[in-house]
């Protein structure tokens, strides 16, 4: 099954290499990976993303706990969350395709953030299954690229009812 | 007062309680060594190899309980130390090892003499550092000391540049704080409970204790525990001298050259307590048919060690010598057991099994047999010697033959395997212990890995003893070919051995032979009281195997036995 691990460590050189080596020196595979610095300086933020069996998903968090600087590990999966990532997609579309383009991005909130006389550049943001969706639209138009960022997560706070 | 970057590290390392450093200089750590020249406080042992070094660093850690230090130049001094790294690292020994950096402008242009030791070295340290400043070296220093000896030790690296260590700064002597790193000590209470619960449940409970016991000085409690609720005990062999390999309720060791009586145990037992140890396949064998009757108790101070190769009934983290204090409370107070009568049958089972298959060999009269060499090492120390090993037969042989019965006097390199470990780590505890008898069981293949530290034993002055089971092959090695691949001697014939008598001498050591199995003894004697450096070449028969046998993958009481055809084999040539 497909895991969600949530990391602050400490924001200094190596430890990104301490991470990965750990998940290829114990043959564990990252599907995608992001990092970014938190509100405190010292520390960034990873998501992970992974997948395995039970023991396997325990294994990557008690090997990742263990490291000295990894600081907090959160199998995000197991809670409320909120996923996102972002995708830029290079679409070339023939002339009659170019005002459907542009009703998909509409209809998906994205934007066109550059255009040439051949290509729309759109930028989507949403949950996996978005992404995916707009890109399986878009692939009959002519994509010429695309890139995406890899998922990042939070927990969601719980609402009190009044 | 401002201080060289080389000076803050000289005076970290006497704060730090260092007296013995293993090293070998080079271009870029001389600001180091030229410190050492004259210093008092600090003794550096120049091995004749950076891997050497490490390994002596490890030797003197794993007889004292203490971090070893190491000290070495850039490039290739910092590569040759990834052996013994790695080695250290499997085994949880606190080592820390300090290499020398090319000049911080220079890292990364593949400068003389560099290397990313760093980059290398991160997959078999615990931690690793490179000083950037020279403000920090105190602080790295104190906080290598600490990750390596706290928690489940291990190795540590520092890469200290050049010009870091030249560059000036006033001392500081910062406390530890390392917000990520909190090792559990402490068990948890509801965990202990439950697993003297299931102690007192079971009728054949079993203790497999690890290096754990031993790195955590727990030998007292776990004596304690198993006399209390009356459970034998197996040691792997990490955990050899955690509990007294005499004792009545010991089996010896479990695996692969394990006793049949532990084996048997592991496969019968109701309930398998395990004691700082981690489940490695050579303990293990086939893992789907691991103690298939047992609930399992597991201590182990390192999380990840828990479920990752088997299932476990109750983990519990933390250390060792703290969880078992706690236990034998529980057990002393809480529990009203008539232990005696609630193990009868069980040791009583488990004497029928050491009766039928005792660990045993067939002496002969006329070639050396290599579990005869051992037996008469127990002999004649009394087991009050510290015993390194090399890797192989040599090692599963002093393993199975030589008792045990205190902590900290067996040096052996069990995750790893590495050949050429048993000399330098002899020299490393001789260091430590100038006083006590240190001899390295051999092979003739293994010693040949480090013998360039004869150079070291020697100048010195160290009364290291070298027992060479000498049998012209890779013993071990040749073993499996002769059991598993039709006796195909594929490059495990030696062939060309050196004469290891003149080889010591040249190196102004003593050198011993035995051919007979009636000079073995005398051989020992003479060496034992010679207080130089001494070489004993024991030429033993070529064909001997270690037995009882589990080959790869099977269920650990599917072992083979030395064969009654063998035994009555009467025209042994030792030499081929």
């Amino acid at each position: 099954m497909r895991h969600t691990i949530s990391l602050l460590v400490e924001n200094k050189f190596g430890v990104l290499s301490r991470i990965s080596g750990l998940f290829s020196g114990r043959g564990y595979n990252i599907e995608s990976l992001s990092v970014g610095e938190t509100i405190d300086p010292l520390i960034s933020n990873m998501t992970i993303v992974t997948s395995g069996d039970d023991q396997i998903i325990e294994q990557i968090t008690k090997q990742l706990n263990k490291l000295i600087d990894v600081i907090k590990v959160v199998d995000i999966t197991e809670l409320d969350h909120v996923e996102r990532e972002m995708v830029l997609i290079k679409v070339a579309p023939r002339q009659q395709d170019k005002a459907e383009v542009l009703r998909i991005t509409e209809i998906f909130r994205g934007r066109v953030v550059d255009s040439s006389q051949k290509t729309y550049t759109v930028e989507i943001t949403g949950d996996e299954k978005k992404i995916e969706a707009i890109i399986e639209l878009f692939k009959p138009m002519g994509i010429k690229e695309f890139v995406r960022t890899g998922k990042i997560a939070i927990a969601r706070e719980g609402v009190k009812k009044p | 007062m401002k201080m060289s970057g080389a000076e803050i590290f000289i005076e970290s390392l006497k704060r730090e309680g260092v007296k013995h450093i293993f090293g070998y200089p080079g271009g870029v750590i001389l600001n180091i060594f030229d410190l050492l020249y004259e210093d008092k406080d600090i003794q550096l042992i120049l091995t004749r190899h950076e891997q050497g070094a490490v390994h002596a660093a490890d030797g003197y850690a794993r007889s004292t309980g203490k971090a070893g230090v190491v000290l070495v130049t850039s490039g290739p001094g910092a590569t040759n130390t990834i052996t013994g790294l790695a080695t250290a690292s499997m085994d949880s020994i606190p080592l820390v090892v300090f290499s020398g950096q090319v000049p911080t402008m220079l890292i990364g242009n593949d400068a003389f003499q560099e290397a990313d030791i760093v980059g290398i070295s991160r997959p078999c340290t615990k931690y690793n550092f490179l000083a950037k400043d020279v403000k920090d070296i105190s602080k790295i220093v104190r906080e290598s000391f600490h990750i390596a000896t706290t928690g489940r030790p291990g190795p540590v690296l520092i890469d200290l540049p050049k010009d870091v260590t030249s560059a000036k700064a006033e001392f500081t002597w910062p406390e530890i704080k390392i917000r990520s790193y909190h090792p559990t000590l402490e068990g948890n209470k509801w965990m202990i409970n439950q697993a003297a619960q299931l102690i007192s449940k079971s009728k054949k409970a079993l203790i497999v204790a690890g290096g754990g016991v031993i790195l955590s000085g727990a030998h007292r409690e776990l004596k304690e525990l198993a006399e209390i609720a009356n459970i034998p005990v197996t040691m792997t062999l990490m955990g050899l001298g955690g509990f007294p390999g005499t004792h009545s309720l010991s089996l010896g060791m479990p695996g692969m050259h394990g006793t049949y009586y532990a084996n048997k145990s592991i496969q019968e037992c109701d309930l398998l307590i395990a004691i700082g140890m981690r489940f490695d396949d050579r303990v293990t064998g086939k893992l789907d048919a691991f103690a298939p009757n047992a609930k399992i108790v597991h201590v182990d101070i390192d999380p990840t060690s828990i479920k990752k190769n088997v299932r476990v009934d109750v983990p519990i983290v933390g250390d060792v010598k703290k969880v078992l204090t706690v236990l034998n409370r529980v057990l002393k107070e809480d529990i009203k057991e008539q232990w005696e009568e609630v193990r009868k049958a069980w040791l009583k089972q488990i004497e029928a099994w050491k009766q039928e298959r005792p660990m045993s060999y067939t002496y002969d009269e006329e070639v050396i047999k290599p579990q005869f060499v051992v037996e008469k090492i127990f002999e004649l120390t009394r087991g009050d010697a510290i015993i390194s090993t090399e890797v192989g037969q040599n090692q599963m042989w002093a393993a199975q033959f030589y008792k045990f019965d205190k902590p900290r006097m067996w040096l052996t390199s069990g995750g790893l395997g590495t050949m050429g470990y048993g000399f330098p780590a002899a020299i490393g505890a001789q260091i430590a212990h100038p006083n006590k008898l240190v001899i390295d069981i051999a092979g003739d293949g293994s010693i040949q890995m480090n013998i360039q530290e004869l150079a070291t034993a020697v100048i010195n002055k160290l009364p290291v003893k070298v027992a060479i089971l000498n049998n012209r092959y890779l013993g071990m090695v040749r073993q499996w070919q002769e059991l598993f691949f039709g006796e195909r001697y594929s490059h495990t014939h030696l062939e060309v051995v050196p004469d290891f008598v003149k080889l010591a001498e040249a190196y102004g050591a003593i050198g011993l032979r035995a051919t007979k199995p009636s000079e073995v003894e005398p051989v020992l004697k003479e060496a034992f009281k010679i207080k130089k450096t001494v070489f004993m070449d024991f030429v033993v028969y070529w064909k001997e195997k270690v037995y009882p046998m589990v080959p790869a993958g099977a269920p650990i009481d599917q072992m083979l036995f030395e064969e009654k055809k063998e035994k009555e084999e009467k025209k042994l040539k030792a030499v081929k």
